[in-house]
């Protein structure tokens, strides 16, 4: 610590090439900040799946629907301890910008289905009471002001009504919300039975079930079994855990792990480049410096320590700051992205690996200059000043 | 009889440049006693600032032996020459050489961040350092801001700082206009006459040689004394 005072003041010789260095050190863990948290929007879902729950979808494809009558067959199965289904709706909140996801299901069903929501029991028992009643979720209440009591207007875009019209509406019986803060809410549930008898086509169908398994059961047994139980019927199934049904459906959008990871590749690499040659420079113009400091006593070690430290103390200005602002950012674009990028958020872990690559950038980007001033000849250095 | 602070024995120094091997001293015997002035002279390229060098466990000899002190440098690994330079060596170079980064109080601080001593034990003696040399008031000057002079009394100061027994100064009045030289000079004269520290000057200048005990005349790598009047 003695020496930080040497080593900031060395650092901020050159006010202006420190800044620009700095503000690339920052712009690049600001990216790597904001893409984490894209691609942990992505695939975030994944990390969320609970192993014990199962999700039956069509064999072909996700889109194909399945028949309600295979509820009941497949809670008969052994292994399975409760069982609920969902649909994808479609619609948005009076301009198509305002898109979020909504699902019609069972009140009841659903909420034991995920123990990590949370909603009052009275709101769940009053919309269990109201057949136009809707849940909604807290993230998606807080972006548009809603409040329990309000009349919801959704316009759909595949589901007409029986009469016609293309708009739903549904009175808000209750706000659910989620502690887990890697866990979105801006989606919106609304009663299956009033949907399917509403609807203008497809009456009997659901878009997928997902189950529970009995504890002790082996859940790749459940889904073998589920999947033979409706083998070489009218629609056949594919049953998988929670995980990898997230995981296939993240597939979709492509890998966006993969694109995350050589987009900051490219940007690391151009860093290690600037903030390399920022040090590599600083080191060249002060070897006279140098040298009168081993000459003073420091140690060849010692020299090698200061300049080390001055290339983590850039990258830890700039990475810090990047990584500061990068979370203020996404704090405050979460809400607002709410419903397009549910779980947009920046964990623990990216921070972890933030910091982890500012030291790996501050020693890459030092330890070459910093080795050559360690071995700097103080006698040769003094006679060429 | 006068104690040896510094001993040379059969001591050469051999550079090599390119293919060519260049013989800087050759063989040479020398013994510094304590509390001694002494200034070394000659042409360049007769081997001066080799021969301060190796006094100042910068260098070390092809063959032969330097012994300052307890400590025979030539013997030494270059971490042990760091350490021991740090508290029984000062420097005072031509150009100064103070780092332009910091104050002048801080320069003086320097040898001190290689010592036990607190920031508030630092300062104290940084302070006593630059008051010796006259340059209290300058204590938060940045060297950009100091005269020739003012500069080369603040390195002045951070070779003293520590206490070391010896002072190799290297032209330290190269660099300056003759009132400002003739200031070093005294305040040198002042350091070993009052401080009792052992000071071993090279230097071109005739006048600059008179400030000291004796001179020594340095040419092809070997040495002749000269008492002065």
């Amino acid at each position: 610590m003695k020496y930080f005072y040497l080593v900031w003041k060395n650092a901020w010789r050159k006010k202006i090439r420190t800044t620009l260095t700095i503000l690339s050190v920052f712009i690049a863990f600001l990216l790597f900040s904001l893409l984490s948290a894209i691609n942990y929007a992505f695939t975030g879902g994944v990390d969320l799946a609970d192993a014990e729950r199962l999700v039956v979808i069509e064999k072909i494809s996700l889109i194909n629907p399945l028949p309600i009558s295979y509820m009941d067959r497949i809670a008969a199965i052994e292994g399975v301890q409760e069982v609920m289904h969902l649909s994808w709706f479609g619609g948005y909140y009076q301009e198509p910008r305002n898109q979020f996801p909504q699902f019609p299901t069972d009140p009841y069903p659903y909420f034991a289905m995920y123990p990590e929501l949370d909603i009052p029991a009275e709101q769940l028992e009053a919309w269990s009471k109201n057949r136009t009643g809707a849940v909604v979720g807290k993230d998606l209440a807080d972006q548009y002001g809603w409040k329990l009591g309000d009349r919801l207007p959704i316009i759909a875009t595949i589901w007409t009504k029986a009469d016609g019209s293309t708009n739903w509406e549904f009175d808000i019986e209750g706000i659910f919300s989620t502690s887990d803060p890697r866990g979105s809410t801006a989606y919106m549930l609304f009663r299956y039975d009033y949907f399917d008898e509403a609807r203008a086509f497809g009456q009997g169908t659901v878009g997928w079930y997902t189950l529970r398994v009995r504890n002790g059961a082996d859940p790749i047994q459940v889904a073998k079994a589920i999947d033979l139980q409706f083998a070489n019927s009218a629609a056949e199934t594919k049953t998988s855990t929670e995980a990898a049904f997230a995981q296939s459906f993240t597939k979709q959008f492509g890998n966006i792990a993969l694109i995350v990871t050589l987009v900051l590749g490219a940007v690391f690499f151009t860093l290690l480049l600037v903030s390399g040659n920022t040090m590599s420079q600083s080191v060249r113009e002060r070897i006279p410096e140098l040298a009168v400091l081993k000459t003073l006593g420091f140690t060849d070690r010692s020299v090698l320590g200061i300049v080390l430290s001055e290339s983590m103390l850039i990258t830890f200005i700039g990475g810090a700051l990047g990584l500061g602002i990068g979370w203020l950012i996404i704090k405050g674009l979460a809400s607002q992205l709410a419903a397009f990028l549910p779980g947009f958020y920046l964990p623990a872990s990216a921070l972890i690996t933030g910091v982890v690559l500012m030291i790996i950038a501050g020693v890459l980007a030092g330890i070459f200059p910093a080795a050559k001033a360690m071995r700097l000849s103080i006698v040769d250095a003094l006679s060429r000043a | 009889m006068t104690e040896t602070l510094a001993r040379l024995e059969n001591v050469s120094r051999t550079y090599t440049r390119g293919k060519d091997k260049v013989e800087v001293l050759h063989n040479l015997n020398l013994s510094i006693p304590k509390s001694d002035f002494i200034a070394i002279m000659g042409p360049s390229g007769s081997g001066k600032t080799t021969l301060l060098n190796l006094l100042g466990g910068l260098d070390k000899p092809t063959s032969g032996s330097v012994t300052v002190g307890d400590a025979q440098l030539s013997s030494m690994s270059n971490s042990q020459l760091s350490r021991w330079r740090s508290t029984n060596v000062g420097f005072i170079f031509q150009f100064y050489n103070l780092l332009p980064v910091l104050s002048a109080q801080k320069n003086v601080e320097l040898p001190l961040l290689l010592t036990r001593f607190g920031s508030a034990e630092r300062a104290r003696r940084a302070s006593i350092a630059l008051d010796i040399v006259g340059l209290s008031d300058r204590a938060k000057h940045y060297p950009r801001e100091l005269s020739g002079g003012q500069e080369q009394r603040v390195a002045i100061a951070r070779a003293i700082v520590s206490d070391p027994s010896l002072l190799l100064c290297d032209e330290p009045t190269g660099d300056l206009d003759r009132e400002s030289a003739d200031d070093i000079l005294k305040l040198l004269q002042t350091l070993n006459r009052e401080h009792n520290k052992t000071i071993i000057m090279v230097t071109h200048d005739a006048q600059a040689a008179e400030y000291a005990n004796r001179t020594l005349h340095c040419d092809k790598g070997t040495l002749e004394t000269r008492v002065a009047a």
